[in-house]
């Protein structure tokens, strides 16, 4: 990449995506490796130790957060200032805000997965963040909202690239689910406790707006920015289909938001709500699939990567595993199918389908492209590519099956009567049966935790080689200047 | 017609747009949750949580239950045979926040009041094990062994009627707990008299088995004991509350 040498860490703030990509790498190995041991405990409930803050009940908020908003936000913030600054040709609008931006995310991520350890939470999925955390991302966000849109007012381009609307739709999504999710009433000035301002039926619902809007626009419409721009970029070709892309983005902006309601099928929600819910969770397969058909097809004409790029096999198998979970949601949002499936680890196995397949894979791919580029050298081994790419999609196979085998069969044994009409199992025989495939998940989440260390060392040695490769540099030019 | 070239070009208008786009399924689903009558149930017996109860919900939360344990019984046969009457959203309006949950690694609490005994909770909350052998729940010994701190749980409850919980500390909000929920319960519902309260629970029914000292493992069960004990359900016609769903 000799052209992005010097004169382009002037032309673009290189830097800040360089700290936001090791950050994502540090939080992901964190984040899963919470992950495979809180599922390690489900297997083995020894492991919680009697020591409150590693107890699951605590350390599921840590694993959760860290990898959605450590991992996937660091993502997030690295590959939107490189994508608006490639794709507009200007540098960011204000190396401050970056900064800013940087460190309000890292201490909000910090010091929520620390404050859950101390059972400090509000106990609300994925917005466990007591109040003062969630005004320091309010702040953080407004910042980065501000510097997205001054950074796209300055382009040089007439046209905003399709990534980018993508990424405005999740800033601007998540600033408002954000918002409406965490009113809340403090306790006191000083304490950290707070109760949330709704209560059941309608606190439910906007709670789950939240949460189902968190994986469309945190963990789909964001990462989807990421593959407009990396997919084409990576396969040397345009974008298969601009129409598509057209109909892709404003038909997944307006129909994600209705979906959250499958989340609380059969409770207490009145049918209607639910019932539109799943309603619009089925047309959304259509944006869905337009999504994954255009990201593929862009590889036509080109499909022998696959054989000779590693990279791009991250991405395609990222796409693939989109369309795979983004055709099981509507399949569980049925209620019929929801009706087995809710309380179970089905759901769960569902969500890694796509928090591991689509948006772990397509960063991985991402960053491969990308961590070469900053660092202006090679990547230090291709073939470590390939060992990360199978450890990974191994992982997520036995993840997968694992938890469908659990859930399916957790569901059909809670649903089962004898002759006389009686329940056939007690709870806890279903618990019993768990066990197998929770040893199984731990070995997946293992496979795949082992991969993103292959994944960190990779890149560990790259960036080494770009600073010796810059130290041989400068010597050779002291050299010359000594001798002229 | 206006081309979407428009869009492209115009970084404001793709923001407005988007805005409105994103903007219709939230408005459209959840602001009438608020407006229609017939989202929450008309049922008696519903109050909110005396100031024990409280502090035990609150620990319920600090230690994640929600995060394994449901509260909410869906209209399934199979879930009344283990649970009993499906949830209504009534017995869940003073819940800031819900606690309906998303997963039952294990079985759901939403009715547990009274199925067991005070006895059995401190035991399985000390080693679930030694009463459920192939529970996989996490030991809570702690529980046992922490003095319950109440010293703010006046503020608790300050905080909870700023969202609208009917907790009094004037006599006019005492006199109307009163003619909603009868005197026994308006003294409960008593701001100023909050830490009283606590302690009488605490020591009248003893939950945890260690008469001289108020711990949270008696508030835990203070709660526990009460979810899904407020509605009788004998009073009311079977398909009753089908109405309102």
């Amino acid at each position: 990449m000799a052209h992005t040498g010097i004169a382009s860490t002037e032309q673009y703030n290189y830097e800040i995506i360089k700290k936001f990509c090791v950050m994502a790498l540090v939080w992901g190995v964190l984040g899963m490796t919470a992950g495979v041991y809180i599922a390690a405990e489900l297997a083995w409930p020894a492991l919680n130790f009697d020591i409150p803050a590693i107890t699951f009940g605590r350390l599921r908020p840590v694993h959760t957060t860290l990898v959605i908003f450590g991992f996937g936000g660091s993502a997030l913030f690295a590959t939107s200032y490189y994508i608006v600054q490639r794709t507009g040709q200007t540098r960011l609008y204000s190396d401050w805000m970056a900064t800013f931006t940087f460190w309000g995310w890292q201490v909000a991520v910090a010091a929520g997965a620390v404050s859950y350890m101390f059972g400090i939470t509000q106990a609300r999925e994925y917005a466990e963040f007591e109040w003062p955390i969630d005004l320091l991302i309010a702040v953080t966000w407004v910042v980065y909202f501000l510097q997205y849109v001054l950074t796209l007012k300055r382009r040089s381009q007439p046209h905003i690239y399709v990534a980018n609307w993508f990424f405005l739709a999740f800033i601007l999504a998540t600033a408002i689910l954000h918002i409406f999710n965490n009113l809340a009433v403090p306790i006191g000035l000083f304490s950290l406790k707070s109760y949330s301002l709704f209560s059941g039926v309608q606190d439910a619902m906007t709670q789950w707006w939240y949460g189902h809007n968190a994986v469309g626009f945190f963990l789909t419409a964001a990462f989807l920015g990421m593959m407009y721009y990396f997919v084409p970029k990576q396969a040397g070709r345009p974008v298969y289909s601009y129409r598509l892309s057209i109909i892709h983005f404003w038909a997944l902006s307006f129909l994600y938001m209705w979906v959250g309601g499958h989340h609380l099928h059969w409770t207490a929600l009145p049918d209607w709500t639910s019932t539109l819910a799943a309603t619009f969770s089925i047309m959304l397969l259509l944006p869905s699939w337009g999504g994954m058909i255009n990201g593929i097809m862009t590889l036509s004409g080109a499909w022998e990567k696959l054989r000779t790029d590693p990279i791009m096999l991250f991405l395609i198998t990222a796409l693939s595993f989109y369309g795979m979970s983004t055709f099981e949601g509507p399949l569980m949002s049925l209620k019929s199918v929801n009706a087995l499936s809710h309380y179970t680890d089905w759901t769960i196995g569902h969500v890694h389908s796509g928090a591991l397949g689509w948006v772990a894979m397509v960063s991985f791919g991402s960053f491969y492209h990308l961590i070469p580029r900053l660092w202006d050298t090679r990547i230090y081994s291709t073939k470590l590519i390939y060992v990360h790419f199978w450890l990974a999609t191994i992982g997520i196979l036995l993840y997968i099956t694992a938890l469908w085998v659990a859930g399916i069969v957790q569901g059909l044994m809670l649903r089962s009567f004898d002759d006389y009409g009686n329940l056939a199992y007690t709870f806890v025989e279903t618990v019993a049966f768990l066990h197998k495939p929770y040893v199984v998940r731990v070995l997946g989440g293992a496979f795949f935790v082992l991969g993103i260390l292959v994944m960190s060392y990779n890149v560990y040695l790259t960036v080494r080689r770009s600073h010796l490769e810059a130290a041989a540099i400068e010597a050779k030019l002291a050299a010359k200047m000594a001798k002229a | 017609m206006i081309k979407h070239e428009s869009i492209e070009t115009n970084a404001g208008l793709l923001i407005v747009l988007t805005l409105i786009v994103i903007s219709i399924g939230g408005l459209v689903e959840i602001v009438p949750l608020f407006f229609i009558n017939d989202t929450v149930e008309k049922v008696e017996g519903v109050r909110p949580y005396t100031a024990l109860e409280l502090r035990g919900r609150d620990i319920y939360q600090r230690e994640g239950c929600y995060l394994c344990h449901s509260q909410m019984i869906r209209p399934f046969r199979d879930e009344w045979l283990r649970y009993g009457h499906y949830s209504l959203a009534a017995e869940s309006k003073f819940d800031h926040p819900f606690q309906w949950g998303s997963k039952r690694t294990g079985p759901d609490l939403a009715r547990v009041g009274n199925k067991y005994s005070n006895e059995w909770h401190v035991a399985h909350m000390v080693n679930p094990r030694d009463v459920v052998p192939q529970s996989i729940m996490p030991n809570y010994p702690w529980l046992l062994e922490t003095d319950l701190d109440f010293s703010d749980v006046q503020n608790r409850m300050r905080a909870l009627k700023m969202t609208g919980v009917p907790y009094s500390e004037s006599q006019e909000e005492y006199d109307s707990n009163v003619t909603e929920f009868g005197p026994d319960v308006a003294d409960q519902l008593d701001i100023l008299q909050a830490e009283e309260n606590l302690m009488e629970q605490a020591l009248a029914n003893d939950y945890d088995g260690q008469r001289d000292r108020i711990t949270e493992m008696d508030a835990m069960i203070a709660y526990l004991q009460m979810l899904g004990t407020m509605v009788d359900f004998s009073q009311y016609e079977e398909g009753y509350f089908a109405e309102f769903r």
